[in-house]
């Protein structure tokens, strides 16, 4: 019935999060940012926490129960930390998500072990496309059945790790319908091309990806011929990607009312004015609100209820929340806010990122 | 563990009060709007039975504890222990969204104790709440009212002047002082045999400490209707100011422990801010049952119209009034999920301070902005007052004023989150 603590085991993980990002991720995560480079070390102890693995089912090697809840949770934490480090280490649940939720049982017994091994495996997904007016339903790049096989055709962008992907899931238009496939990407006519310059989220590397008539067997296409439901893999890229926002808004809520009470001006600190205060208290009410819009469609996904409706909505209230708030944070810092000494800066260009981050996490 | 679920007890209860909403409010929403000061009779008649039920229900464990252990002595303010959650909250919060869906104005006239109830639960000692409730669950329909508002006295309630001084020869208080802005202070005090709970001061120069809350029942002496506000919209509800000149109740009548000494604590005053946690949940549950009314209807009159959302749509595809309406619905659920949470920590025993104001300002800002939108969306048609649209546009504005402003609200929310004193944050 009706509540709103996390129970006991989902404190804990949160916990042992928030460990890994108070200890680890925010000693380095500004050099990362200005390198361009994640260490690998940090990434490796990120994957050891076993996200994805307490994720998956005993019968393909995990050790735990699917739940979009406490995903949402542990995404959380994870983002208030760094969000190309929880973008870079959350990577492989790019496949393991989908394969998971659409697979074949072949596709499923084939892939998800792999995803419980000590390293993860190198893969990862492609779903943006280079467009002005980009939209998830109706992609450019084209799957074209042949045969036994699919003929896949077009440009993608933003795929993170593509550079070092053994494999790719690809999203394409077929017959106006997105579908999955899995793509290697030694396959002839794959191009993991240019790293992408983005705005922010700069220490995960990601790049474009051209297919130039590349083949694939049928047998590739995930769940087989009648294929994917796209809205339900979009929708859980939603929960998880509303509930990175949630951390990294909370992050900047924290940092700027932290400040806001150390920085004294006119003899007392700036917190004392309802200038200051009235915007903190707004940017802690939006970050509760965006993450309660989260946690219901989280739980109401976990109910296996459509929630196509219910993510959109939810998506663009906390991308309109996420700008809002780590702009109100580089305001309250004021001159420091715009220096890159400070993190609210980093925050605000990674705010403006969530509107085109369809894809780009997963839970 | 994290849950969204309604307790089934609810659903079905809403569904009784969806039809009350249908027959006995929306029929009658345009002419009590039209007709400021009139009752809304079939409301009333139609919603007693529940209340007289609905009370009964809360005061049961009361009344056992008053019977079964009645040798234990006088126990103070002993509360019942409960095991589990106690969702009774939470069912008056649904069922005043739903309420409020059919009409803001007439819901606030619910033969019900209300603020007063919720004054007396909260500030006092289980003898005082069967005593003062239990004529909600007889006779003929009665109402709650609390007065803490003054013409001097707004969200600095601390500031008010209405004195109440014992008169020990009778062993009665007095009360002298002008309350404003009273809701059902003419059903309760004079056209039922209601209550209202008055908060007054017993040593000015106390300041907060002096501040205590006495039961007024109906048709006490001394107390008389100053003046019916005409106002912008809840027309159909009943706004009064209240004058006390040596209106005299009996000492028992003071919520609370009986200790009169105004230095001893500030628990009078805490009393009332206590009342808050809960009717700022309550006041964001009316908030939201307008903009759900309003929002509903928006969206049908445009499905007329054949606007339909399609939530698959990519930004560049939606219109701007589909993004609008989009928007709607956000603030709409954002504003609701931050109600029920305020709601679901006091059911499960938690503060919630923070949360009720949290989800108060919110919701209050919310309904504003959704009923202005619809009106807008609907065009000249919209402007109309065929139309409810405008109505509800003009009552959701009073959200974002009474039981807190949104700035005082804010307030509290800030120096919450800074854990800074009234001192530090003015």
């Amino acid at each position: 019935m009706l509540d709103f603590r996390p129970d006991e085991e989902q404190k804990m993980l949160t916990e042992t999060i928030s460990r890994y990002t108070r200890e680890r991720v925010r000693k380095v995560y500004r050099d990362a940012e200005e390198d361009g480079e994640i260490p690998a070390a940090l990434v490796r102890a990120g994957w050891e926490i076993g996200l994805l693995p307490t994720a998956l089912p005993e019968e393909y090697g995990g050790f735990g129960d699917y739940s979009a809840v406490t995903g949402a949770l542990a995404l959380e934490e994870f983002a208030w930390g760094d969000l190309a480090v929880t973008l870079y280490v959350m990577t492989p649940n790019l496949v393991a998500i989908p394969v998971l939720l659409c697979g074949t049982e072949e596709q499923k017994a084939s892939y998800l072990p792999r995803f419980c091994d000590e390293a993860p495996p190198r893969v990862t997904a492609a779903l943006t496309e280079p467009a002005v007016q980009f939209s998830p339903y109706k992609l450019k790049t084209t799957a074209v059945r042949d045969g036994d096989e699919y003929v896949l055709n077009g440009s993608k962008t933003f795929v993170p790790l593509a550079d070092n992907a053994e494999m790719i899931l690809v999203y394409a238009n077929e017959d106006g319908i997105t579908q999955a496939f899995i793509v290697p990407t030694d396959a002839e006519g794959v191009v993991v091309g240019d790293r992408n310059k983005l705005m922010g989220i700069r220490s995960l590397p990601a790049n474009l990806v051209t297919l130039n008539n590349v083949h694939v067997p049928a047998s590739s296409k995930v769940g087989g011929e009648t294929g994917i439901d796209f809205s339900l893999i979009l929708n859980h890229s939603r929960v998880a990607l509303g509930a990175a926002a949630v951390g990294m808004a909370r992050a900047g809520f924290e940092y700027a009312r932290d400040y806001a009470k150390e920085r004294v001006q006119f003899g007392e600190p700036i917190a004392h004015r309802q200038s200051i205060a009235f915007m903190l208290a707004d940017m802690a009410t939006e970050v509760d609100e965006a993450r309660l819009l989260v946690w219901e469609t989280a739980w109401m996904l976990d109910q296996g209820q459509d929630v196509t409706r219910e993510a959109t909505i939810m998506k663009q209230q906390v991308d309109r929340m996420v700008m809002q708030v780590a702009d109100r944070a580089v305001q309250i810092l004021g001159g420091y806010g715009y220096i890159r000494e400070y993190p609210v800066e980093l925050w605000l260009r990674n705010a403006r990122g969530f509107a085109t981050f369809d894809g780009l996490a997963m839970i | 563990m994290i849950s969204f679920e309604i307790p089934p007890f609810i659903q079905n209860q809403l569904q009784m009060i969806r039809m009350v909403a249908e027959q006995a409010m929306r029929p009658y929403s345009r002419e009590l709007d039209e007709n400021e000061h009139e009752r809304p009779q079939a409301f009333v008649q139609m919603t007693w039975p529940f209340t007289q039920q609905m009370v009964k229900s809360s005061l049961k464990p009361l009344m056992a504890q008053a019977n079964g252990n009645g040798s234990n002595g006088s126990n103070g303010s002993a509360k019942p222990k409960r095991e589990g959650p106690d969702f009774n909250m939470l069912s008056f919060i649904m069922m005043i969204e739903q309420l409020s869906w059919g009409d803001a104005g007439q819901y606030l006239c619910l033969p019900h104790p209300m603020l007063g109830g919720a004054a007396v639960d909260s500030a006092g000692t289980p003898e005082q709440r069967v005593r003062f409730l239990k004529k909600f669950t007889e006779g003929d329909p009665k109402w709650g009212a609390m007065a803490i508002t003054e013409p001097g006295a707004g969200s600095d309630n601390s500031a008010m002047r209405t004195t109440a001084v014992l008169d020990s020869d009778t062993n009665e208080w007095v009360l002298n002082g002008e309350k404003v802005f009273i809701t059902n202070g003419a059903l309760a005090l004079k056209e039922s045999d209601g209550l209202c709970v008055v908060w007054a001061t017993v040593d000015p120069s106390a300041g907060r400490a002096g501040i205590k809350s006495f039961v007024v029942e109906g048709n006490t002496p001394g107390v008389t209707i100053a003046k019916q506000e005409h106002k912008l919209g809840i027309r159909a509800s009943d706004t009064v100011a209240l004058h006390f000149d040596n209106a005299r109740i009996p000492y028992e009548n003071m919520l609370g422990e009986h200790s009169p000494q105004p230095t001893e604590s500030r628990k009078g005053f805490q009393g009332a801010m206590k009342t808050f946690d809960a009717s700022r949940p309550a006041v964001a549950a009316s908030a939201i049952g307008i903009a759900r009314a309003a929002l509903e209807f928006t969206k049908d009159k445009l499905a007329e119209e054949d606007i339909v959302i399609d939530y698959t749509k990519s930004l560049h595809e939606l219109t701007a009034v589909e993004r609008d309406v989009i928007e709607m619905e956000a603030r709409y659920k954002g504003a609701w999920l931050l109600t029920l949470r305020a709601t679901a920590h006091m059911a499960h025993g938690e503060s919630n301070r923070l949360e009720a104001s949290m989800c108060k300002y919110r919701a209050g800002d919310a309904v504003t902005w959704i009923t202005q939108k619809s009106v807008e969306l609907l065009g000249p048609k919209g402007y109309t007052r065929e139309w409810l649209v405008e109505k509800w546009m003009r009552d959701a504005k009073i959200n974002d004023i009474y039981e807190g402003t949104k700035q005082i609200n804010q307030l509290i929310v800030a120096r919450s989150i800074l854990g800074y004193s009234r001192r530090e944050l003015k």
